[in-house]
C-alpha cells in the first residue's frame, strides 16, 4: 500500500509519518481543548434571554392519562410555559415519525407506554424553577397491566400497547425473514449433529458521558431556527426538522458543537429536542434543555434486548452445513430503531459472514412492550453486535457438542484467503481478509496450547480456568446507496477542501465526531494525498450552514465513507495543482510527476514545485483560462461495505465459591485495513473491549414485573472503571480494503461487537465440567455461582425478580 | 439534577452549628462529606430546608489512638485519612482492611466515617466495622453529650438515633481486651458499587485464644446486622475448622438478604458464610503459630 511504501532512492518526497500522514500516531488535536476544559458543549452555549426547559416523565410503565392539571405549575413565579401533549397536538407535534417508519409520542396524550415517557414540559427562567414546576403538575393515571418481555406481549389477553395505531391488533411490531428455508431444511436433514442454543442478549444503553441536550433558538424576526444539539448526524436532523416540523430547510441551522460521546445514542431525534424547538417557537426565546442521567438512561435509545433460538447443522468431522435461527427483538413502546437499512432487523444477517456456511435461514419478529423505545446501534452497525455474539456463542456450543477443540473448529470453517470476494449465505459480499492468519497470531500470543495444559492442571486442584475465542467480520460503512437510506436520503458522505494561498487548508466534512478524533485523522488523509503537513490543516464539521451535507457518524462509517470522500476531494485538488505545477514548471502536464508534497519534471527530478507553491499560484499566477482558487468538494457513494476482521481471546479464572471471575489475559488481533492513526485505532479497540467487558460482566438494563426500570442511574447501571478493566494485548494484521481509496476499513465498533463473546465463551469454557450451556449476560457473580452449583443454564430475561 | 431550594449555613464553631440545629430542628441537615446527602438532594429524594455545613468547624478532622488499643474518629475525618493512616495498620486490622474498600477513591477524599454511620445505609461499610468492634458514637447538642453504642445508633434503614438538635461529633472504638485481629471482605460488582454483601470480623485474643469477637454484616438486611451468636461461638476457641464452619453457618443464618439486581437471597447468604470462613481461616494461621 502507498501508506507504507518507501520513497524511491533520490526522491525528495516528504516523510509521510513525520508530516502526520497515514501511519502517524500524531497526538489528537482535539485534546488540547478537552484536557484544558476549553471544549464547547451544548451545556456551554448561553444565549441572551435564554430560558430553561425541564421534562416531566411518567412514573408508570403503562397507564391511561385521565387528566393533567398544570395550574399549580403555571402559578410558580418564573414559569413561562407549561406544555402538554394536548397543546403539542394543536401544532400536530404530539407524535413524530421514527426512523423505522413507526410513530412515537413526543408528549403523551392518551396513554403512557413506558416508565420515563415524556408527559409534559416546563419552560422557566432557570432550571430549578422549571423542575419545581414539573413537580407541581398533577397527572391522574389509570394503571394498565404492563408488558416487559415478548412472551407476555403475545400471551392471550395481553393488553394492546399501540391502540393509537389503526389496524394494529396485536403487539407485533414487525416480522421478517432472510435466507433459503428449503435449502436449510435439506441441509439439516443430512446433519450428523445438530447443535442448539437459546439465549438473551440483554438490553444495554450507550450511556454517553454527556447526556442529550439542545439550545433551540427560533428568531421570529428572521424566521430562522438555530438548534445547538448533541447530534451524531446534524444534517439528517435538519432534513428531519424540515420534513416533520414543516419549516423551510434553508432557515434551519443545526449545530453540533463538541459532543461528549454518542455510541449511537445521539443519532435519533428525541422528544426533548422537538419540545425545545416548539417551546422556542412558542416563547420566541432561546430555550435550553439539558437532559439528566436518569432521563438519558430511561428514555433514549437503548441497544440489544434480543432473544436467540438457534440451531446449527454439523458433520462429525466439524464442517458447518447450515445455520438457522429465530431472533425476537423487544422494541419497547415504539419501533424506533435508528437504522438506515431496508431490513427490519438491521444487519443481523451479517452473522456467519466470516465462516464458510453454505446455507442458512433467519426469521425475526419485533415486539412492542412497555419499555423505553429505541433500538439504537450501540457502537455497532444495526444489530451486528447481536449477530456476532449469537454467531460466536453458537460456534463455541457447536465445537463443544462435537467434542472438538474450539480453535480447530474455527480453522475448519473460517473463510480462506483465496475465497474473496466471498458471498455469504445471506447475500453479503465480504471484500477481503486473512482470517486464519489473525486466528493463529491470537493463539500464539495467548499461548493456547500451554494454557490448555495449565487449565487441566488447575482443574485437578479445583480451580476453574477458561479460555474463550471470538472471531468475526462485520459490515461497516453504510451505504452503498442502493440498500441504505434515511428518510429516503441515500447513505453517501461528503468532504469539501479549501487550500489557502499559503498552502494551509480547511477540510469540511459531513461526518460528526463524538470523540473519534476526526479533526486529527481526516487531516492525515489530506496529508497523505497532498503532502500538506497535518498541522497545516484544520477540520471542521457539525454546522449545517457551513459544512457539506453528510449522513453523520455511526456504524463505523466515517472513515469508510467520509474518509473516502476526503481522499477523493484531495485528489481533485491534486489534479488541479498538477495543472498549476505544469504552468509553473513550463512543461506539459503529462511530463509532471507527483511525489509526496511536490510535483517535478519527469527526468529532471530537481526541477519541481511544492504543493504550497501550487496553492499560491492558484490565487496569484494561474494560467490563462484557468478558474482561480484551489478548492473543491466530493460526494462519495461506497461500492460496498468494508469488512474488518477481529480475533479476540480471553483467559479467565472463576472463583467457584463466589462466582466472581477475573480476566487473566486478553489478546486482540484486529485487521481493519490500512491504519490512518495507529494510536487512535488502538484507543478505539481498547475502548470497545472495555465496553464489551462491561456488557459481559456487570452492565445491563432490565425491568421488573411492574415495568420499573432497573438501571436508570449510574449506581445501578455500571460503567467499569480502571480498577476492573483488564489490560489488553493488541496485535495487527493489515489487509487493505480493495475498494476504499486508501485501503481503510471501519474499526470503531469491532471490539464492542466481537469482544463480549470472548469473555462469555471463556467463562463458559471454565464451567464446562459442570455441564452448563449458557448464562445470559451480564455474567454476574450470582448467576455464575447458581449455574456452577446447579449445572443449570441461567436466564437473564425480564421481568427481573425482586423481593 | 436540580435540588429543591434550601438555605445554606456554614458555622465556624461547633456551638454555632448546635445553635442552628436547635433553631431549625428537623428542617436542618448536617453536611460533612456530602457523598450521600448531595446526590439525594440532586435527585430530590432529600429536600432539607437548611443545610448546616460543618466543614469550617475546626478540630473535627482527627483520628487518634486511645489507651489500650482504642480509637477516636472525628466527624470530619475522611475515609482517605483512614485509608492512609499510620495509626490503623497493626492496631486496628478490621478498620485497616475496610478503609481502602469504602466506595471509590473520589468518594473517599470527601466522605467521612461518622457521616457513613449517620447515613445508616445497610450497605455502608463502616457501620459493620464499628458494630463488630463494639464501637459507639458521641452525640453533642446544646443539652450536652451522650455516647450511643453503634448497635443502638443504627435503628433502621437510613435511620439513626440522633435527636434533631444533635450532631454526631465522633466515633469511638473501645480499648481491646487482647490482641486485635480481624478483617473486612466485601463483594461488589465494581469499585464504588454498593456492597452485594460484606462481612466485618473483629477479634481479640490472648495467647491465641479468642477472648472477644464481633461479626457484622453489610448489605444483607434492612440495617447493618450484628451476627452475635456467630461471634459468641468463637469466644474461647482457637478458630479450629469446625468452629469456623459453625460461625459461618450462624452468620449466614442471621442474614436477611433480599433478591435484587446484586444477587439472589440464597447467593448473598452463601457469600456471607464464605467470607466469614475466609476471614477466620486466614486469621487462624498466625494465631495458631503463636499458641
Amino acid at each position: 500500500m502507498t501508506a507504507t511504501a518507501e520513497p524511491a532512492a533520490g526522491s525528495r518526497a516528504l516523510d509521510e509519518v513525520k508530516i502526520g500522514g497515514l501511519g502517524s500516531s500524531r497526538p489528537r488535536v482535539e485534546d488540547a481543548r478537552f484536557i484544558r476544559g476549553r471544549g464547547n458543549y451544548v451545556e456551554d452555549v448561553t444565549l441572551p434571554g435564554m430560558l430553561h426547559m425541564e421534562i416531566l416523565r411518567s412514573p408508570l410503565a403503562h397507564a391511561r392519562i385521565k387528566s393533567i392539571d398544570t395550574s399549580a405549575a403555571w402559578a410558580i413565579p418564573g414559569v413561562k410555559l407549561v406544555l402538554t401533549g394536548e397543546m403539542a397536538a394543536q401544532r400536530n407535534l404530539a407524535w413524530m415519525p421514527t426512523l423505522s417508519y413507526d410513530t412515537q409520542a413526543v408528549l403523551a396524550t392518551d396513554k403512557v407506554r413506558f416508565q420515563g415517557q415524556e408527559v409534559a414540559c416546563v419552560v422557566a427562567e432557570d432550571p430549578y424553577i422549571a423542575k419545581d414546576a414539573c413537580d407541581a403538575i398533577v397527572v391522574e393515571y389509570e394503571a394498565l397491566p404492563p408488558i416487559v418481555n415478548p412472551e407476555q406481549a403475545v400471551a392471550p389477553g395481553a393488553p394492546l400497547i399501540r391502540d393509537d395505531k389503526s389496524g394494529q391488533a396485536d403487539n407485533i411490531a414487525y416480522q421478517w425473514e432472510v435466507g433459503d428455508k428449503d435449502g436449510t431444511d435439506a441441509a439439516f436433514a443430512k446433519a450428523d449433529v445438530v447443535s442448539k442454543l437459546r439465549l438473551h442478549y440483554p438490553r444495554s444503553h450507550p450511556s454517553p458521558i454527556e447526556n442529550c441536550g439542545a439550545v433551540a433558538d427560533f428568531n421570529n424576526a428572521t424566521g430562522k431556527l438555530t438548534v445547538y444539539m448533541t447530534s451524531q448526524a446534524p444534517h439528517i436532523v435538519r432534513a428531519a426538522v424540515a420534513l416533520i416540523a414543516e419549516l423551510p430547510e434553508h432557515l434551519i441551522r443545526i449545530i453540533s458543537p463538541d459532543v461528549g460521546g454518542g455510541f449511537g445514542n445521539k443519532v435519533p431525534v428525541y422528544p426533548g429536542y422537538v419540545c425545545a424547538i416548539l417551546c422556542s417557537i412558542l416563547t420566541a426565546k432561546p430555550v435550553k434543555w439539558i437532559e439528566d442521567n436518569t432521563g438519558n438512561l430511561s428514555s433514549t435509545g437503548f441497544g440489544r434486548d434480543m432473544y436467540l433460538d438457534s440451531e446449527m447443522a454439523l458433520t462429525n468431522d466439524g464442517k458447518i452445513l447450515a445455520v438457522r435461527y429465530h431472533a425476537t427483538t423487544d422494541q419497547g413502546a415504539f419501533f424506533a430503531d435508528a437504522q438506515p437499512t431496508k431490513f427490519k432487523i438491521g444487519l443481523v444477517h451479517s452473522s456467519f459472514a466470516c465462516y464458510d456456511v453454505p446455507v442458512g435461514h433467519i426469521t425475526a419478529q419485533g415486539m412492542y412492550t412497555n419499555k423505553a423505545p429505541g433500538g439504537v446501534a450501540y457502537r455497532c452497525s444495526f444489530r451486528v453486535t447481536e449477530a456476532m455474539f449469537f454467531q460466536e456463542r453458537m460456534i463455541q456450543a457447536a465445537a463443544d457438542d462435537l467434542g472438538m477443540d474450539q480453535a480447530e473448529f474455527r480453522r475448519r470453517n473460517l473463510v480462506r484467503d483465496d475465497q474473496f470476494p466471498y458471498r455469504t449465505p445471506f447475500g453479503f459480499l465480504t471484500d477481503s481478509g486473512q482470517y486464519l492468519k489473525c486466528l493463529q497470531i491470537g493463539l500464539d500470543a495467548i499461548g493456547y496450547d500451554d494454557f490448555l495444559v495449565e487449565q487441566a492442571e488447575a482443574r485437578k486442584q479445583g480451580r476453574l480456568l477458561g479460555i474463550g475465542i471470538s472471531t468475526m467480520t462485520e459490515p461497516l460503512g453504510a451505504g452503498n446507496s442502493r440498500e441504505y437510506d434515511i428518510l429516503g436520503i441515500k447513505m453517501f458522505d461528503s468532504a469539501e477542501l479549501r487550500v489557502h494561498p499559503t498552502g494551509k487548508a480547511v477540510l469540511k466534512i459531513g461526518a460528526q465526531t463524538q470523540g473519534q478524533g476526526h479533526e486529527t485523522t481526516f487531516a492525515q488523509i489530506v496529508t497523505h494525498e497532498l503532502g500538506i503537513p497535518a498541522t497545516d490543516i484544520v477540520v471542521e464539521h457539525g454546522d449545517t450552514d457551513h459544512t457539506p451535507f453528510g449522513m453523520g457518524t455511526y456504524a463505523s462509517r466515517s472513515t469508510p465513507v467520509a474518509g473516502a470522500a476526503t481522499a477523493m476531494v484531495a485528489r481533485k485538488i491534486r489534479a488541479k495543482a498538477r495543472k498549476l505545477a505544469a504552468h509553473l514548471l513550463e512543461v506539459s502536464e503529462e511530463d509532471v510527476e507527483w511525489e509526496l508534497g511536490r510535483f517535478f519534471v519527469r527526468g529532471a527530478e530537481s526541477r519541481g514545485v511544492t504543493i504550497q507553491e501550487c496553492a499560491m499560484a492558484a490565487y496569484s499566477n494561474m494560467p490563462d483560462g484557468m478558474e482561480p482558487g484551489l478548492e473543491n468538494n466530493a460526494y462519495y457513494d461506497p461500492p460496498n461495505l468494508t469488512w474488518p476482521f477481529a480475533c479476540y481471546i480471553a483467559t479467565v479464572e472463576v472463583d467457584p465459591e463466589t462466582g466472581v471471575w477475573d480476566v487473566l489475559r486478553f489478546v486482540g488481533v484486529d485487521d481493519c485495513g490500512v491504519r490512518i492513526n495507529p494510536m487512535i485505532v488502538e484507543g478505539q479497540i481498547m475502548g470497545g473491549l472495555t465496553e464489551a467487558y462491561a456488557m459481559s460482566n456487570m452492565q445491563f438494563q432490565t425491568y421488573d414485573a411492574d415495568g420499573n426500570l432497573v438501571g436508570a442511574n449510574y449506581m445501578d447501571y455500571l460503567l467499569p472503571t480502571a480498577w476492573e478493566t483488564p489490560g489488553f494485548e493488541l496485535h495487527e494484521v493489515v489487509t487493505p480494503s480493495p475498494h476504499h481509496p486508501i485501503g481503510a476499513k471501519g474499526v470503531g465498533e469491532c471490539a464492542a461487537v466481537g469482544g463480549p463473546a470472548a469473555y462469555v465463551n471463556a467463562v463458559m469454557n471454565a464451567l464446562r465440567p459442570t455441564g452448563v450451556r449458557n448464562i445470559d449476560m451480564p455474567l454476574l457473580p450470582d448467576r455464575v455461582w447458581h449455574a456452577a452449583h446447579t449445572g443449570q443454564d441461567v436466564s437473564g430475561a425480564p421481568p427481573f425478580r425482586t423481593e | 439534577m436540580y435540588p429543591s431550594r434550601f438555605r445554606y449555613e456554614a458555622p465556624r464553631t461547633l456551638d454555632e452549628a448546635l445553635a442552628l440545629l436547635a433553631e431549625h430542628g428537623d428542617e436542618a441537615k448536617i453536611l460533612a462529606g456530602g457523598q450521600s446527602l448531595v446526590p439525594m438532594m440532586k435527585l430530590r429524594f432529600a429536600a432539607p430546608g437548611v443545610l448546616v455545613d460543618i466543614n469550617n468547624v475546626a478540630g473535627l478532622g482527627f483520628h487518634e489512638e486511645t489507651p489500650g488499643g482504642g480509637l477516636r474518629v472525628g466527624a470530619l475525618c475522611r475515609h482517605v485519612d483512614l485509608e492512609h493512616s499510620t495509626v490503623l495498620p497493626g492496631a486496628q486490622p478490621t478498620m485497616a482492611a475496610a478503609a481502602p474498600l469504602v466506595a471509590d477513591p473520589i468518594v473517599r477524599t470527601r466522605g467521612t466515617l461518622v457521616g457513613s454511620l449517620c447515613h445508616a445505609d445497610p450497605q455502608g461499610d463502616w457501620a459493620s466495622v464499628m458494630l463488630a468492634l463494639g464501637g459507639s458514637v458521641v452525640a453533642a447538642s446544646r443539652r450536652g453529650r451522650r455516647t450511643i453504642p453503634v448497635g443502638e445508633f443504627v435503628v433502621g434503614t437510613f435511620q439513626n438515633a440522633l435527636e434533631h438538635d444533635e450532631i454526631a461529633v465522633e466515633a469511638v472504638v473501645p480499648a481491646a481486651q487482647g490482641v486485635r485481629s480481624g478483617s473486612y471482605l466485601k463483594l461488589e460488582r465494581r469499585v464504588g458499587d454498593f456492597a452485594t454483601a460484606g462481612v466485618a470480623v473483629a477479634l481479640e485474643s490472648v495467647s491465641g485464644e479468642i477472648v472477644r469477637a464481633g461479626i457484622a454484616l453489610t448489605g444483607v438486611g434492612p440495617a447493618t446486622i450484628a451476627a452475635t451468636e456467630a461471634a459468641q461461638a468463637l469466644v474461647g476457641s482457637t478458630l479450629d475448622p469446625d468452629v469456623v464452619d459453625r460461625a459461618a453457618e450462624l452468620a449466614a443464618a442471621v442474614a436477611r438478604p433480599r433478591t435484587d439486581h446484586r444477587g439472589t437471597a440464597d447467593y448473598k447468604r452463601h457469600v456471607v458464610a464464605t467470607f466469614v470462613r475466609r476471614i477466620l481461616t486466614a486469621e487462624r494461621a498466625p494465631a495458631g503459630a503463636a499458641a
